[in-house]
């Protein structure tokens, strides 16, 4: 029996030369990485565990970048712990505020991933370097811990779904609409434990921004890990950004699936996660007049160049509606540079939102954006859960970059090619 | 290994949003982390969760964010067990990692209620409903995974040199 992508990047990590859907194996890691959540627990852990030294310290990365700057004291004081670690152990890859940005953004941009790695991250979204061609996946601090104690960490083997997409999306459809249609199709545990495989013509006409988009809310279906066939667009990035030598694994002609999906890209529309689960996507046809008070174009979903830009457009020569608050967060530093060199951050300011630091803040009902009772967001984020960003009785929508401008010009949910025709 | 306690029963896809909001995540501080247990969810949740209580949940136990905090906060509230129907893969792989017992059992978590006692025995894979004597058996964790179990967790297993 042939293998999956996945399971011929774990198997080469674990020494082996095949492995099987179901297998615990213990495998080499590339990179272990974690932020200021999620780090100060495996510190305490590493701590205990008597570790003197972390495996390598260029193989670590530590990103500030959920609560920063500090929102309070309890926040600086577990900024400070992974500041006073990373400089004992000597770690590479320590960004603080004005070297950090939101760490699924960052490491990409950093060319701290290439194709054919295996990543573990203490953040549920690190599969967003499946985009890239690699094995990534969510752990948590303890697995963080473990991993950068030792340079390895245990996983069951996944079996996976193949996505197969075709075709081309229309204009102001991206990414995010595309994963979104797809947990509406399958659910947010429709995955679970599984890998999703994206193969097809369509792979290729979709960005590699729109790609990583795609593979960060894997997890949104529950999935281990989201991961992209390597192609020249992905070579490219990766040679643009320093990453490197890749390594391409591709599935074999027999490797096993449980289910395959097909996706017509030119089939999808401007697409909305209704509260409170990203299963919960409706197009416009079911969409009524929903007014919002809060808008938020951001996060490691969606706080990308091209996501920014696909936002200006729509905010260009608009005013945000009267009662709506605009939040826009470039996820790294050098976005916000290049989005300021565009001129987006103008077009922004002067349709009436503000501009942010890189932070998570707002996403998960850090600070930066928190909503009152009773009140609503359409937000490029990932989650829309009970209380995600902020009172437990707000509410939020997931949506595009295009579609969150749409409404914050409008102040209704709405799609953008109501605004645009 | 056996545990025997009363039921409190949730539903499907309890995201650790809901285990522990995240702005309480600027601190890991176990108590406190309990403090604030399930409060979007059941804001009466930490006042009535007693030492032993044994949560049964519906499907995709877990999902969301990676936080450890989310199986922290229910350990440090004395539960010692969560059955569900499925979970969330990295809750389920924290759990496991930080020595909190979960069992996967559909049968178990739908007919099990509020308020039950029910005695659970990892070892052998079998739930008894001690209220209703229903009997419910389920997969044994493959032997790779009990050895971490058995050493109470992932550091201690490391620490050990078991794996």
């Amino acid at each position: 029996m042939g293998m999956t992508m996945t399971q011929k990047i774990l198997a080469a990590h674990a020494g082996l030369s095949s492995v099987s859907a179901g297998q615990l194996l213990l495998a080499d890691v590339d990179c272990v990485l974690g932020n200021d959540i999620t780090s100060p627990v495996a510190i305490r852990a590493f701590d205990a565990l008597g570790a003197e030294r972390v495996f390598d310290r260029d193989k670590i990365v530590m990103v500030m970048d959920h609560f920063v700057p500090n929102k309070d004291i309890k926040a600086a004081e577990q900024c400070k712990m992974c500041r006073n670690f990373c400089g004992t152990q000597h770690v590479t890859h320590f960004y603080d505020v004005g070297k950090m940005g939101i760490e699924h953004a960052l490491l990409p941009e950093q060319g701290l991933v290439t194709a054919g790695d295996l990543v573990i991250g203490a953040d549920s979204h690190t599969c967003t370097y499946g985009a890239l061609g690699a094995f990534s996946t969510g752990v948590g601090s303890t697995d963080m811990a473990c991993g950068m104690a030792t340079g390895k960490a245990w996983f069951k083997v996944p079996s996976a779904i193949r996505i197969v997409l075709h075709g081309s999306l229309r204009k102001y459809v991206s990414g995010k609409d595309v994963i979104l249609h797809l947990i509406g199709r399958i659910g947010v545990d429709g995955a679970l434990y599984r890998s999703l495989e994206f193969t097809g013509a369509g792979v290729q006409a979709l960005s590699v921004s729109d790609r990583l988009c795609i593979a960060n809310m894997a997890i949104e279906a529950g999935a281990k890990n989201g991961i992209f066939a390597v192609d020249d667009l992905t070579l490219a990035y990766l040679r643009s950004h320093g990453a490197a030598e890749p390594k391409i694994y591709a599935a074999d002609a027999d490797a096993e699936y449980e289910q395959t999906v097909e996706i017509d890209l030119s089939q999808i529309e401007p697409t909305v996660a209704f509260p409170h689960l990203p299963e919960n996507t409706k197009t416009f046809d079911a969409i009524g007049k929903i007014p919002v008070d809060q808008v938020v174009i951001g996060s490691c979903t969606n706080g990308r160049l091209e996501d920014l830009r696909a936002a200006a457009e729509i905010m260009e020569g608009r005013t945000c509606a009267k009662g709506v608050r605009v939040i826009v967060i470039p996820a790294t530093q050098q976005i916000y540079l290049d989005a300021m060199a565009e001129g987006l951050l103008k077009i922004f300011v002067e349709s009436g939102a503000v501009v942010s630091t890189p932070t998570c803040g707002p996403c998960l009902g850090g600070y930066m954006g928190i909503l009152a009772k009773g009140e609503r967001a359409v937000a490029t984020t990932n989650r829309n859960f009970v209380g995600r960003m902020g009172h437990p009785e707000s509410e939020v929508y997931l949506a595009s970059p295009a579609t969150a401008a749409a409404s914050a010009v409008t102040g209704f949910i709405t799609s953008p090619w109501e605004v645009m025709q | 290994m056996k545990y025997t306690g009363q039921v409190i029963r949730f539903g499907d896809n309890v995201d650790t949003d809901v285990i522990i909001p995240a702005r309480y995540l600027n601190t890991s501080d176990r108590a406190e982390l309990a403090k604030h247990c399930m409060e979007d969810l059941d804001p009466t949740f930490a006042g009535r969760v007693q030492q032993g209580n044994i949560l049964v949940a519906g499907q995709n136990f877990g999902c969301g964010s990676s936080r450890e905090h989310a199986p922290i906060a229910i350990q440090a509230s004395g539960i010692p067990l969560v059955i569900a129907k499925s979970f969330a893969r990295i809750f389920y792989r924290n759990a496991i990692n930080i020595g909190l017992a979960i069992i996967e059992c559909p049968a178990a978590a739908d007919a099990v209620r509020e308020g039950d006692s029910i005695e659970a025995d990892l070892d052998h894979g079998i739930i008894r409903n001690l209220t209703t004597g229903a009997e419910y058996q389920t997969e044994p964790f493959p032997p790779f995974i009990q050895t971490i179990i058995s050493h109470g967790g992932l550091m201690q297993a490391v620490r050990d040199g078991a794996l």
